[in-house]
Order: structure tokens, then sequence, then C-alpha cells
């Protein structure tokens, strides 16, 4: 199953049947609804869950890109916004997964712990082209900041992706791509 | 003596930074646009088709090639007949990369306390400079902004004389291994060979930015940097980390005097933008 392939239309959030759908190695244009958090956003939410806070966003179904956007030009939503390192957010990502979370968007390599929650919760990673930061935000057509303004780059926004196009890296029957990093 | 003022330095800094970020280097994009047409491996081929879309994206839409416009670093070669004007050498320089990334719309990813606070100092400021003092009264400026994606899978290895030439080919190739799809392949590796700790560190930082395809002068560290880049190709972790021909475009060896004790070797990775500018004042 790993061959990039035609490019698959997949709605956000997910459905528990688009995620069983997916392979990976399978390529997919993804539209609707996606949080963005990386290393200093996941690292505050999880603390909310260690003092039993309720969370500034839904994780049920919804889907995390792992993005710092830079500053939107005037006009624009967003400006650059290419996928950070996804492994950063290992230490964070299984104890989300476990809360609903069912997609990951970002690059690189995942750890064991976090390719067997993908396994157990039913939930799946895709990869975006690390680096086509100006191409990727032309598949964001709105951005809206949700929580933590004073992390900036960091702060959770609610994107609107409109056919952006990924990779699925890792699935929920345990597959990897490429297979060397399993 | 010849007198320059800060005002110009702050200016050429902040152009510089602004022109590493916008704008593909010729070179990287030849080497990108040759990777492409010659990729075999249809994944590695899409991720290297979007990165070259990607530069004329930025063009067009006034982006930055990364959101990650990197730590501003600033090497600057000072010619000893050289008297800065009207200011002070570092201020100038840092309010040079706080203009280009405040008024560039460049993304801040500058903390002022690495482990406790972690703030944003919200205009990528301080600069990391390294200065030397050469002969002459000309300004030599290198601006490499430094994406952490890369950085973060860059390692410094205290080897001993006998490690020799097999023991750095290993730890140089080693290092690209352990790295494997973060640092946004296909990437740009310098290598700092001998001096000390810090300085096979900066010698690997300012190899980062030789011309692509430019060799180490002496052909036995010449015919290390062709080995290396052969061998890393061959780990195939390719493009975006999706497989395939191309996982680095250059090796660029720096090399020093060391102690009798020592062979340090320093690798430090670049991306496949590997964003950097150069002027002369």
């Amino acid at each position: 199953m790993n061959t990039i392939g035609v490019p698959i239309d997949i709605r956000l959030p997910l459905t528990d049947e688009a995620v069983a759908s997916l392979r990976a190695g399978m390529t997919v244009r993804l539209t609707g609804p996606c949080y963005t958090a990386r290393d200093a956003a996941h690292k505050r939410l999880v603390e909310m869950l260690d003092r039993g806070e309720e969370l500034p966003l839904p994780l049920r179904g919804q889907c995390i890109y792992y993005v710092g956007p830079s500053p939107a030009p005037e006009g624009k939503p967003i400006g650059a916004a290419g996928p950070t390192s996804s492994y950063r957010m290992d230490a964070y990502a299984p104890r989300l997964l476990a809360l609903g979370l069912k997609g990951m968007i970002g690059k690189g390599a995942r750890t064991r712990p976090v390719l067997d929650a993908l396994r157990r919760e039913k939930a799946v990673y895709f990869g975006a082209v690390g680096g086509a930061a100006a191409l990727l935000a032309r598949h964001i057509t709105a951005s809206g900041l949700i929580a933590f303004p004073d992390l900036q780059s960091e702060a959770i926004r609610l994107l609107t992706l409109e056919g952006f196009p990924a990779v699925v890296l890792a699935d929920s029957y345990g597959n990897v791509f490429p297979e060397a990093q399993a | 003596m010849r007198e320059i003022s800060c005002a110009a330095l702050q200016a050429a800094v902040t152009e510089l930074f602004l022109k590493a970020n916008r704008e593909i280097a010729p070179d990287i994009r030849q080497a990108m646009e040759a990777a492409r047409d010659a990729e075999t491996s249809p994944a590695a081929r899409y991720a290297l088709e979007q990165l070259v879309d990607n530069y004329d994206c930025a063009r067009e839409d006034g982006l930055p090639i990364c959101q990650d416009t990197g730590m501003a670093v600033l090497f600057a070669e000072v010619g000893q007949e050289v008297h800065f004007t009207g200011g002070q050498f570092t201020d100038a320089v840092n309010a040079g990369v706080r203009e280009a990334y405040v008024r560039g719309l460049l993304r801040k990813s500058v903390v002022a306390d690495p482990l406790f606070d972690r703030r944003n100092t919200l205009d990528n400021c301080p600069a990391i400079i390294h200065a030397s003092i050469v002969p002459g009264d000309r300004v030599r400026l290198l601006a490499i902004a430094k994406g952490f994606g890369s950085e973060n899978m860059s390692r410094v290895g205290m080897l001993t004389p006998s490690a020799g030439e097999q023991g750095v080919f290993i730890y140089i190739v080693e290092t690209a291994r352990l790295a494997g799809p973060n640092p946004c392949p296909p990437i740009v590796v310098g290598v700092g060979i001998g001096g000390d700790f810090e300085q096979a560190a900066l010698m690997a930082k300012h190899a980062t930015a030789r011309p692509l395809g430019q060799r180490h002068p002496d052909p036995r560290y010449a015919d290390l940097e062709n080995r290396a880049l052969d061998a890393i190709n061959a780990l195939g972790i390719g493009a975006a980390g999706y497989g395939g021909l191309t996982t680095v475009l250059n090796v660029a060896i720096e090399s020093a005097p060391t102690h009798i004790a020592g062979l340090p070797v320093a690798v430090n990775i670049c991306c496949h933008a590997s964003r950097h500018a150069e002027t002369t004042l």
C-alpha cells in the first residue's frame, strides 16, 4: 500500500469511517476545520488536564496541525504555514488521542507510544511536506485565534483547510509510511 | 581608517535576512529541480514537486519560503581598518534583525529564557553574532536564518585521534541517519573537523553556507566530502523522508588545527532551503 496514488478527498472533522478507510502511504486532500497547536500549547493543554480544567478546544473527532505560522500579510488569512517536527509532541499526543483526538498533521517520524496509541484509539497521523510552507498556506482559507495569544505563533488557532495536500504517515492499523520508519 | 555608519550596517543586515528568508538561492533551486527530475520514487517526487513549486508560491504571495524563519545568525568578518560610527556594532545588528522580522512579517521564534520562562522576545532578537577581525577595510556579512527542525538534529562529537578518517566518516553519516526525516531532507550538511569544542561547531555552521558543489581545497577532505555525500544518499531517507534518491544536497567540511589529544567533529544539519545571504560593505 506504500505508494503515492491519486489523492483522496477527506472531510474534517474525521469520522470513524474515514479513519478506517485510510492506509499509510495514501495521499489525501483535507478539507474542513483543523486546530493548530505545537510545543508550548501542548504543554499547557496537558497541564490543564492535570488540574482537571476544561480545554479551550474540543478534541473528539478533531484534527491538530503542528504549525506555528509566520504573520499573515494584509488581506491573507495566514502567513507561511508548513508543518513542524512531530516527535516533539510525542510526550503529549497519547493523552490527547485518549480523549478522542482523531488526526494529527506534522512532519517526520513518531515514536512507538504514539504509533501504539493510533492503533488503540483508532486515529491517524498525516504528513505535510516540511518546508512547503507558502504552497500549504494556499490551502488554508481562514484562521481564528482560539487560545493562548501570549504564545504568539504558538497560540491555538482554528483553521479552515481546503484541499490541503497530505500523506498518511501512520494509520489506525499500525502501518507506517515509509515502512523503514516503523 | 574607513568609516562605516551603524545605520548602513543595520540596513544591510535587514536586507540580508529578508532576502535569505524570501528568495531561494539559485544553486539550491537548481539542485532541487535536478533532484525532482531525477527522482524515481513517486513519493519523493511528490515532495520535491511541492518544494520547487513552493519557491514560486512564496514569491507570488509575498511570504517567506518556510514558516520557521529561524534564529538570526550573523558571521561578520570585520576589517581592522574599519571604524563603526554613529552607534554600537551589536545594537546595529540587532536593530537590523528586528526590522527584518517585524516589518518583513517573518516569524518571531526566539524565547528570552531557554529553560524556565520561555517568553517570546517578540522581535527575534538577540541575533547570534560571530565577529572576527581580518585584514583590510571591508566588512563581509554572512546571514543565516537557521531553522530548528534541522538544528535539533545536529551533533558535536569529541572523537580521539585513533578514530581517524573512518571514525569521522561514520560520525557524519550516522548523524544524518539518526536525523532521518526530521530536518526536512534533502539536507545540507556542514562539518567542522578540528579546533576545540566550540570552534568545530562554528566551522560546521559556517560550512552550511558554502556554494553547492564547491569542494574543500585539500583533495583528501574533498574526497571525504564526496564519500559522505554518497553514503548519506544511500541511506534512502529521501525528500521529506518519503524515500528516494536524494537525501543530501551537499556535504561541506571546514578543518582547523587541533590538540594532540583530540579530533573534534561537529555536524550541523540544514534543511533543503539552506537560507543564507551575504554582502560586503
